[in-house]
Parts: structure tokens; sequence; C-alpha cells
């Protein structure tokens, strides 16, 4: 369970746009017809990906009266899963994974320089309004460690120094590309020559 | 070692190409027709003489539990459903299966809902694989035009639909009830058991739930035999088995090898060693998060089957190896694995929502060396309290690791709890046990 904060403002309206409608009418033919509800989690991401990465109230509105579902319903789920942003997050949106097999490779650097370049607090813009960080448990790459999720994608095997010209390129919208920082291939052991490669403990 | 000729996940590297034509060079729906006409009776025989364990955790023989799905369908429809959330921590294999070898995957689909005579397939996905998910998308679309899948799927009278879940971010959605609330479009809050999911699942209808790593397997199994896939490692404990190696090793890294592999070669063959060399290695978690840390004696000479690392108190779970060295603190380490923990306990059953909390608290006390010496006790009987006392396994997952690390490294833990209990503190506030977290 996650702790959420709803924004202070709200739009007073949210529809789905033409596409969306027939994105969502497509969604709901994956599920039995009488099962409708199933749909819920995928229309909330399509309403997040529409709202610039964030939930209003009155999408969860929409969407419960889409689904003929009760709006307390949806609230409880958009509330229950983390993935679901109910107030504005950065355009582009860090989140450093900081469980225990990031940790023992130095997540907790990668911390600290997004509280140095974006902002000292999670979940706070930064000053220029592009990025915001927060930290997450585990993402699942942690033969990659430490790594980050930045929007959709993955940049892995970081450190230090790489991870300020990450942030850097965000901070100026020019964003560098996902994947291994180390130049490695997928989870593949690296040879034996860049043995080390100079990454040490936390 | 693995033979070559033995590896099942030819592609894990993604040197040989994901796309349905690079697949179908590896032998990938090569005579998934002929298979399928050998009967339902045949192929979960067959997955039996595999013995095939679940690969999602628990282990479970994957034959007999198809085997518990009602021979005929009746009223409602049959299910196959497979769990691709991925969360626990230091685990990253299915990731990999997705993107690099998604025929696979597709074909078990195929073969397993016939075996349990299901016409649907959902595939949850944790939310944050989504480019694996578009990836699993574009194999499923190949599929589908190839009519490997779909009407009268690879020609073999069989109707087969495949659909795509995302989760949104909840661990907890891997436990395999769970995932079939959040799936039926609620919170995902795991069901008291039984009715098991075979016979109560989805929908209220009889549904099979398998990991993603343990329906990939299916085909090979099949094509070569289970006598084959029985030969490798040693009874009950058979086959290859991906492992993920994490954390103070030099060469982090997936790797498929025989079950039973001794850990010591896993981690100097494929690994590259313990980051300080092997006289640095503190202690090893075998299995991911949820499984006892063992210490270096037990390293030396283990072998990572199921059977052995039980009997050295601990699991193979999901085979995810978090190496530590000594150059870490164990017990900030294990403080860590209990916040998550706290963070993810769906809340339901009252000593593990609370319990993990505690867990948490004393530890994070402990890594700063703030804990009283009764606080050690206190640790362990809120481990006794959750251990066997909640609604699904995430309460043993949370409660174990604290005990191993109790087990192994008490004395570590004594070394740091030395204050006097709270009471006796000038600034008392006593109905608030956790005052120390305060008082900064
Ligand atoms: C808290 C918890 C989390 C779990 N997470 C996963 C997971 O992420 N992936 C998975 O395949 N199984 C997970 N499982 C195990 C599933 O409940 C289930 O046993 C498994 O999916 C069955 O598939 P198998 O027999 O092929 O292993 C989890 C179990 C628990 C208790
Ligand atoms: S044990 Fe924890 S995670 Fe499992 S049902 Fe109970 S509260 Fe939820
Ligand atoms: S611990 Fe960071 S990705 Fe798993």
């Amino acid at each position: 369970m996650s702790l959420k904060k709803v924004h202070d403002i709200q739009p007073d309206k949210f529809e789905f746009t033409k596409e969306n409608l027939e994105i969502a009418n497509k969604i709901l033919k994956k599920y039995p017809k009488d099962k409708k509800k199933s749909a819920v989690m995928p229309l909330l991401y399509l309403a997040q990906n529409q709202n610039d990465n964030w939930i209003p109230l009155s999408a969860l509105k929409y969407i419960g009266k889409y689904l003929s579902m009760p709006y307390v319903n949806v609230y409880e789920i958009a509330t229950f899963y983390t993935m679901y942003n109910l107030s504005p997050v950065g355009k582009y949106f860090v989140q450093v994974c900081t469980t225990s097999p990031c940790l023992l490779r130095g997540a907790n650097e990668l911390v600290k320089v997004c509280q140095k370049k974006i902002s000292k607090n999670q979940n706070t813009m930064s000053s220029n309004g592009l990025c915001s960080w927060m930290e997450v448990e585990c993402l699942g790459a942690c033969v990659n460690a430490p790594m980050m999720q930045v929007n959709n994608d993955y940049y892995e095997d970081l450190n230090k120094e790489n991870m300020e010209k990450i942030l850097e390129s965000f901070l100026q919208d020019k964003p560098l590309e996902s994947g291994s920082y180390r130049g490695r291939i997928s989870s593949a052991p690296e040879k034996k020559e860049n043995k080390n490669n100079g990454i040490n403990n936390a | 070692m693995l033979k070559q000729e033995d590896k099942i996940f030819k592609n894990l590297y993604n040197n040989l190409g994901w796309k349905l034509e690079d697949s179908l060079k590896r032998n990938d729906w090569s005579n998934t027709k002929e298979i399928i006409s050998k009967g339902r009776e045949w192929i979960i025989n067959e997955i039996k003489t595999s013995e095939l364990r679940g690969r999602g955790g628990a282990g479970f023989p994957t034959g007999v539990k198809w085997s518990f799905a009602p021979k005929k369908v009746g009223s409602r429809p049959h299910y196959l459903v497979i769990n691709a959330d991925e969360s626990e921590p230091g685990t990253c294999k299915d990731r990999d299966i997705m993107r690099f070898e998604p025929q696979k995957l597709i074909e078990g689909c195929l073969i397993s809902s016939f075996a349990v005579n299901a016409h649907t397939c959902y595939i949850y996905i944790r939310g944050e694989y989504l480019n694996e998910g578009k990836r699993l998308q574009q194999a499923i679309d190949e599929a589908y035009e190839n009519k490997l899948i779909g009407k009268n799927a690879c020609d073999t009278g069989w109707d087969l639909d495949i659909h795509i879940h995302y989760g949104a971010g909840a661990y907890i959605c891997g436990e395999e009830t769970a995932l079939l609330e959040s799936l039926e479009g609620n919170k995902g809050q795991p069901r008291l058991k039984p009715p098991f999911p075979a016979l109560v699942g989805l929908y209220g209808c009889p549904t099979i739930v398998n990991n993603v790593e343990t329906i990939a397997v299916v085909p090979n199994i099949l094509r070569k035999g289970g006598k084959w896939f029985a030969s490798i490692g040693r009874p009950k404990n058979t086959g290859t088995k991906i492992f993920c190696i994490s954390g103070n090793v030099n060469n982090p890294c997936n790797v498929e090898e025989e079950m039973g592999i001794p850990l010591k070669d896993l981690i100097e063959k494929h690994a590259g060693g313990v980051i300080g060399g092997w006289k640095n290695l503190q202690a090893v978690i075998p299995g991911g998060s949820s499984m006892p840390l063992i210490p270096k004696e037990t390293c030396e000479t283990i072998k990572m089957d199921f059977d052995s690392l039980i009997a050295a108190k601990s699991g193979l779970g999901t085979a995810a190896v978090i190496v530590i060295n000594k150059d870490q603190d164990i017990v900030k380490c294990m403080a860590r694995i209990a916040k998550f923990y706290k963070h993810e306990s769906c809340g339901q059953c009252t000593p593990c929502r609370e319990g993990s909390g505690w867990m948490w608290r004393i530890l994070e006390r402990a890594a700063r060396g703030e804990a009283t010496f009764k606080d050690i006790d206190l640790l362990s009987d809120v481990t006794k309290q959750i251990e066997g006392h909640t609604i699904c396994a995430f309460g043993e997952g949370s409660a174990w690791p604290v005990q191993g690390l109790l087990r192994h490294f008490r004395k570590e833990i004594d070394k740091r709890c030395f204050s006097e209990p709270i009471i006796k503190k000038k600034r008392n506030i006593p109905y608030l046990v956790d005052q120390h977290l305060l008082e900064k």
C-alpha cells in the first residue's frame, strides 16, 4: 500500500478523447462481457496517459460511470496501486530503485544525485518544472543494479557520474538514451577484461 | 555444468534474435501439432515424469497442479493465467524470457492451455515492464498472424486467445489469488485458500496459475521427453533453471544452469566471484528476499536446489542469488528488506500489516545502534506472531529473512542493542514505543 496525495487543484471535467474511447472499447473486448470491471486498471492507465501522467478525480468518476462501478471502488483501486499518480509528476519522472540488491551496489549514491540535481525532497518538481523523482521498490532488473526507471524506460548499471549526466540531460529536455551505462548486453555476464569495472561497493 | 545442447533458453542474452523467424530456427513451434495430438493425459504425464516444479517461488510440481483442473469442462470455462509479476527483490529472469524468448512462452501457453482445457489465457505483467509487455505483444501478434494461436491454433483444432494485463506496482499481486483479484478489477488482496484457484479461480472458474519460466520450459520438455528433463539435477529437483546473481559480485548476471549446481560455482564461474574475493563473503540470500540468508560456511558447499536449501533452513524461491560481502552492514541490508515488506503488505491481516512495521522499525533502530537489549527478543517474538497467522505466504516471506538474520548474525545485532529499555529513560512517553524515532 502506498501513501497517496491527491492534488489540490482538480479539473472539473474529464473525458476520453475519441481515439482513447476506441482504445477503451478494444480493451473491454479482452474480458468476458459481464466482467467489465476487469478493465479498470487498463482504463486508469489510459486516463493517466491522456492527462500528462497523472489521474484527476474527475477521471476516476468518469471511469466509474464507463464501467458501471461505484466511484469509491475506482478510487480504492487508484490509491491501492503505486503506479497511478494522483498528483502531477515531472515530464521526466525519475524512479530510483533502492531495494537491497540495488542498495548493495550504491543506489543511495543515486538518491543523493537526485537530491542535488532535481529537488531535496521526493515528489517535488525541479525548479524548472521538468523533473520529479522518488524512491521505489525493486523494479526487477537487479542484475543490472543500480538502476532507475524514467517514464517507461530503464536506465541500468549506473554510477554517480553517469547519473549526473543523465539527470542533467532531462533537466535540459534533451534526454539521453535508456539502457545499460556500462555497455552491457542485457543481463549477460561481462567479459573478463572489464572485470570489476571500477564498481565497488556501496 | 550444463551442456550447451541442454540449454533451453538459447537466446537468453538476445544474440540470436527474438522474432518469430529467429525462434523457428531454434526449433520453437517445430512439432506443436504432433505434441497436442498425443492428448491431454500424455502431456500431463510427461510433465509429471519430468518432475518439473513451479519456477515462481513455491516449487509446486506442475504436472500435479494441472491434474487438479477438472477433467471435463462444466458450465464454467477454464482459464490459464501466467504470472509475470516478477517483483521478488533479486529476481529478473521472466523479464528476459519475455524480451528475448517470447515464442517459448507463447507456445507453452498453447500447450498448457490445451492440457488444462482453457481457451483463454491471461498474462499478468508487472506494470513497470511496459516495454517487455510491448515486445511480448508484438510476438503474440506475430503468432496470431501465422495462425500459431487464435482459431484452430497451429492446426490442432484448439482455439486459444492470449491477452496481456498489466499490474500497477504492487508486489503482492504476484501471489496467485491477489493476482486474480487484480485481474478481476479489485485491489490486489489475497483470498483465503482453500478453495484453490484450480477449482475456483478467475471469475470463480477453474484456473491454473503458473510462472512464466514454468510455462516457457514446457514445449522443450515435451519435445525432448520428460525423462531428459529429469536426468538433469537429482530426483525431485530436476531440470535447468535461470539463476539471477546480483549484489556484491564482479559480474552480476542471469544464467541458465542445471538444478543443484553448487552455489560456489555459480558465483565464481558465472558471476566473476565475490568482490574482494571469496574470503570477503559475508552471506548469501539464495532465493529472493523472502528466503532466509545463509552464512559463508554454508555457502562453501551448498547445492542450489529446492531440497538442499530447505535442509539448510532456507529455500530456492525464485533462484535469485543476492550476494552480500563483508564490506556491507548486514543489519542495514536486512532493515531495508524489512522496509520493503512494510511497504508492500496488502494490509488485510493484522499480524502482517502491523508486524512488518514493527520488524522494520526495530531493525532500523538496531542498524543505527539505538536499539535496547530487549528489542532483540521483541523482534524475534514479532516474527513468530506473524509466521503461520496470515492469509497468504507474504507473512512468512517477511518474517523468515529476519529469523535468518537472528539465527546467523545474532552477535552482530547484539552488539548494537545495548541501550537501556526506553521506560527507564528520562524523556519517557510510555505509550509511545517507537519514541526513539522521534527523539532526533
Ligand atoms: C507474496 C508473494 C509474491 C509472489 N510473487 C510471485 C511473482 O512475482 N511471480 C510468480 O511467478 N510467483 C509469485 N508468487 C508465487 C505464486 O503465488 C504462485 O505460487 C506461482 O505463480 C505459481 O506458479 P508456479 O507453480 O509455476 O511456480 C508469489 C507468492 C507470494 C506469497
Ligand atoms: S499476509 Fe500480508 S500480504 Fe498476505 S493477505 Fe495478509 S496482510 Fe495481505
Ligand atoms: S533491487 Fe533494484 S531492480 Fe531489483
